[in-house]
């Protein structure tokens, strides 16, 4: 059972966010809302199954000294390839998500993962991985999401739970407000470890 | 198969062997998009048109499209709507720099006598949760039968008559900016065309 051991490994023993702290740009940058956060997630768990599989595939015809630029090159090229395919088939969701794309390249654990993971061990296992990390990541900015859009305008999934000119704590919407709440919900993810 | 080498001209081919399938792969995946990322691009600025204008027009306001220049030398699009020969409506796109974080474009829908009847919001890059309210009907439709000659569109804190979205000023200011723009080049229109 050791592929479902490396799909279980990413969601809460090495999440990406909470215990890694891989991908950090995009967790503080995005995560006003629960829905972003869940979009985001979605976005680079589907690419990092992508390339984890290719990179592994790959690893052996890969020189080690130029192993990284050409995991970028792959991962660029996903991420370019989704771009493009989700504004002419799904321009719905493209709207939605189509700011949080780009960025999806300079996500770390997508790179991390690769290098540190698909490189060293065969397909299926690196797929494995990539769903577990990527279910992880999601999870991780959905729960962030959740917490600051609740704090920060009364909502949920934009689902308004306070009246019109209820004062919420914008802080939370903004920048400083995304360290604080990360910080604290580490700090719970690893309370609720250490109890295990 | 075992580990290739790093040698000089393994890394030099292995490189540009990925760099050149990626980039094929990519050129091949563009050209099957292009058309259908481009229909969908003008579905949206054509629904958006219909959104903004009058009801129960009978022209076809993407056929009659006008390009006119404001006084930055933008050229700015009209579309207009008719009921028989009449004009009813129109529904000008136009664009403000001054967004929070890069361009604001709206579509603004003027009746014929100048009030605002509609506005939607084509492209916007703000704060998400703050700045992306503009998008909301609740900060929109303060606009909405305002006629701009003796309507303001500028926020409170400048002295105008909007209520700018809370904790997003600057992201109101470009909304209210790109309302004017658009006025401006609706008058251009109703004093150069015919009425």
């Amino acid at each position: 059972m050791s592929y479902f051991k490396d799909f279980k490994r990413g969601i809460l023993k090495e999440n990406p966010v909470f215990v890694m702290l891989l991908g950090m740009c995009p967790t503080l940058g995005v995560t006003t809302g629960a829905e972003n956060g869940l979009g985001m997630g979605l976005a680079t768990a589907f690419v990092l199954v992508l390339s984890n599989i290719f990179v592994s595939l790959m690893k052996n015809i890969i020189p080690d000294k130029v192993r990284i630029p050409a995991f970028i090159v792959i991962i660029a090229s996903f991420v370019t390839m989704v771009d493009l395919l989700m504004s002419a088939y799904l321009p719905a969701l493209h709207a939605k998500l189509g700011i949080f794309i780009p960025l999806i390249v300079v996500n770390c654990v997508i790179l991390g993962r690769a290098e540190g993971f698909a490189s060293k061990n065969n397909p299926l296992s690196s797929m494995m991985d990539g769903i577990g990390m990527g279910l992880g990541f999601t999870l991780a900015l959905t729960l962030l999401g959740s917490v600051r859009e609740l704090l920060g305008s009364g909502a949920i999934f934009s689902h308004s739970l306070v009246a019109e000119n209820a004062r919420t704590m914008l802080l939370f919407i903004m920048p400083p407000g995304a360290f604080l709440a990360l910080g604290f919900l580490i700090a719970a993810v690893n309370r609720l470890k250490g109890a295990k | 198969m075992k580990k290739l080498e790093s040698t000089f001209w393994n890394m030099v081919l292995v490189l540009f062997g990925v760099a050149f399938i990626s980039s094929l792969l990519l050129g091949i995946v563009h050209k099957i998009t292009k058309a259908e990322i481009e229909r969908a691009q003008m579905v949206k600025q054509f629904k958006s048109v219909i959104d903004v204008l009058n009801e129960g027009f009978d022209n076809n306001p993407g056929k009659e499209v006008v390009m006119l220049l404001n006084d930055e030398n933008q050229e700015l699009e009209c579309f207009p709507a008719k009921k028989g020969d009449k004009l009813d409506s129109v529904a000008v796109k136009a664009t403000t720099p001054q967004g929070f974080s890069g361009n604001v474009t709206l579509m603004v829908g003027f009746l014929a006598d100048g009030s605002i009847n509609k506005i939607s919001v084509l492209e916007q890059k703000e704060t998400p949760g703050l700045g992306t309210k503009m998008t909301e009907e609740k900060f929109k439709s303060q606009f909405y039968g305002k006629n701009l000659e003796n309507f303001k569109a500028m926020v409170k804190k400048d002295g105008g008559d909007v209520d700018a979205i809370t904790a997003a000023t600057i992201s109101s200011r470009a909304f209210c900016d790109a309302v004017n723009r658009a006025y401006k080049v609706f008058k251009t229109y109703k004093s150069t065309i015919e009425f």
